[in-house]
């Protein structure tokens, strides 16, 4: 329901910070990264593995963690029957993904035209591999939101392992740096996918890529699946007000 | 024409299963106006969120003929950190009406004039059933659902509440759920009664005051 997504957008007056607060967080690991030097002495251009990187990890966490207990502060909405639980999250995961892609493209741009950074070899290939985690990102929150409403622990947990996700969701490594066996069972992680394909985008032939994507289908549809019957159960037990 | 056809609620409580609703059946005409008497408790308020659709019953179809509003309470349906105009935008959009006249009858009748402009949360209560009643007459429907409508604001405001809600919209449909015999009365033309779940329909009002004065003794 687009009503809902305009409604939200006056939300708050600056709503620059939208995709500033993304923006301002991926330059300041950009820059972090640049002085500890994470490429591990690869030939990667630092900043397009930087932003690729954290864009990447920005994307399913803010989405996720928007999604815990997404319901409460809406409850009064609810009131009205056109509005649904669904449409309550679609508004605000559709703003986080939005933030955060815009956030990327302007970086990228920015990067690009000071020449810190060069253009994406193939921008098909990146822009394919953001959609996939995007969809990753939203089919997940959905799932995580309806789990959340249902126990407190889900919403307690949930921080945790986004966290410990962290390193684990290829955003500061490249598979082609692992050794063979690990290589294998690191792409079973859905993001390290994503995140594989974006590079595989921006950096083109200069370095090996693993990602698959036919499997981040395969598991986004499942999970789409999984969010969309989860909330369909949330919505019949919400109780408005 | 409004039907249920063997609605039930059941709530999972700390207790267990707790069941509010069983087996409803009621029908509404075109602008006929029901009472629905009951005990603080008894399960008044739910069987109008059902009928509204803001909650979905356990068991039972509900068919939705007429537009039928959100329950109007003065209060509740609000969006607490907007401001009382984003407000009455947001609602003409989920409800597909037409936003300027909706704006436009706001502002006068709610006489809240540049508070309009402020966060509905910081909005005394007084304030807030003001733009509640505004922005529930702005929106046209059939079917009106009334939950328990005390005094709003100062008599004069009442009195237009009533005027607006009574006189104006006579020929609409109207379901009005109160533990005040009195004010069904003045306003309905046929009234049932909410006892443990259960709901027992009279034609006459006063048919339905004698059987709920039996139940509270």
């Amino acid at each position: 329901m687009r009503e809902v997504i305009t409604r939200y957008g006056r939300h708050n007056i600056g709503f620059l910070w939208l995709f500033l607060e993304p923006m301002l967080f991926t330059l300041g690991v950009t820059t972090l990264w640049t002085v500890i030097g994470v490429t591990h002495g690869s030939t990667l251009p630092i900043t397009a593995f930087a932003i690729t990187g954290y864009s990447s990890i920005l994307l399913w966490r803010n989405c996720s963690n928007r999604a815990v207990k997404a319901i409460e502060p809406n409850l009064a909405l609810l009131y009205h029957r056109n509005v649904r639980v669904f449409d309550v999250f679609a508004a605000r995961l559709t703003l986080e993904i939005a933030g955060a892609s815009t956030s990327i493209i302007v970086l990228t741009v920015l990067f690009t035209s000071i020449g810190w950074m060069n253009q994406p070899a193939d921008i098909l290939t990146a822009v394919t591999g953001w959609v996939l985690l995007a969809w990753f990102a939203f089919s997940l929150s959905l799932a995580v939101g309806a789990a959340s409403e249902r126990s407190e622990i889900i919403e307690r947990v949930w921080h945790i392992f986004t966290y410990l996700m962290f390193p684990l969701s290829g955003a500061g490594f490249m598979v082609g740096w692992l050794p063979k066996p690990y290589q294998n069972i690191i792409l079973y992680v859905p993001m390290v996918n994503g995140t594989e394909m974006i590079r595989h985008g921006y950096f083109g032939s200069v370095v090996r890529t693993y990602e698959n994507p036919s499997y981040l289908i395969l598991f986004n549809v499942i999970l789409t699946f999984i969010g969309l019957a989860l909330m369909r159960e949330t919505g019949r037990r919400v109780e408005p007000e | 024409m409004i039907v249920l056809d063997n609605v039930s609620k059941v709530y999972d409580t700390r207790q267990g299963h707790r069941t509010v609703l069983e087996g409803i059946n009621l029908h509404i005409a075109k602008g006929e106006k029901l009472g629905i008497l009951g005990r603080n408790g008894a399960g008044k308020s739910t069987l109008i969120r059902l009928i509204s659709g803001a909650e979905l019953p356990t068991s039972g179809r509900i068919h939705r003929g007429l537009s039928i509003s959100w329950p109007l309470a003065f209060g509740g349906a609000f969006q607490g950190s907007l401001s009382g105009f984003d407000n009455v935008r947001f609602i003409c959009r989920v409800y597909n009406a037409s936003i300027e006249p909706a704006v436009a009858f706001v502002e006068k009748f709610s006489e809240l004039g540049a508070y309009l402009r402020e966060p509905v949360k910081k909005y005394s209560s007084g304030m807030r059933a003001r733009l509640a009643f505004a922005i529930s007459m702005a929106v046209e429907f059939d079917c009106f659902l009334i939950d328990e409508i005390v005094a709003v604001g100062d008599s004069r405001f009442h009195e237009k509440c009533f005027v607006e809600l009574f006189e104006k919209r006579s020929d609409r449909a109207m379901i009005i759920v109160s533990h005040s015999a009195d004010y069904i009365r003045a306003h309905c033309q046929h009234a049932a009664v909410l006892v443990a779940g259960k709901l027992h329909r009279f034609e006459q009002v006063d048919d339905a005051f004698a059987f709920y004065q039996s139940q509270s003794m």
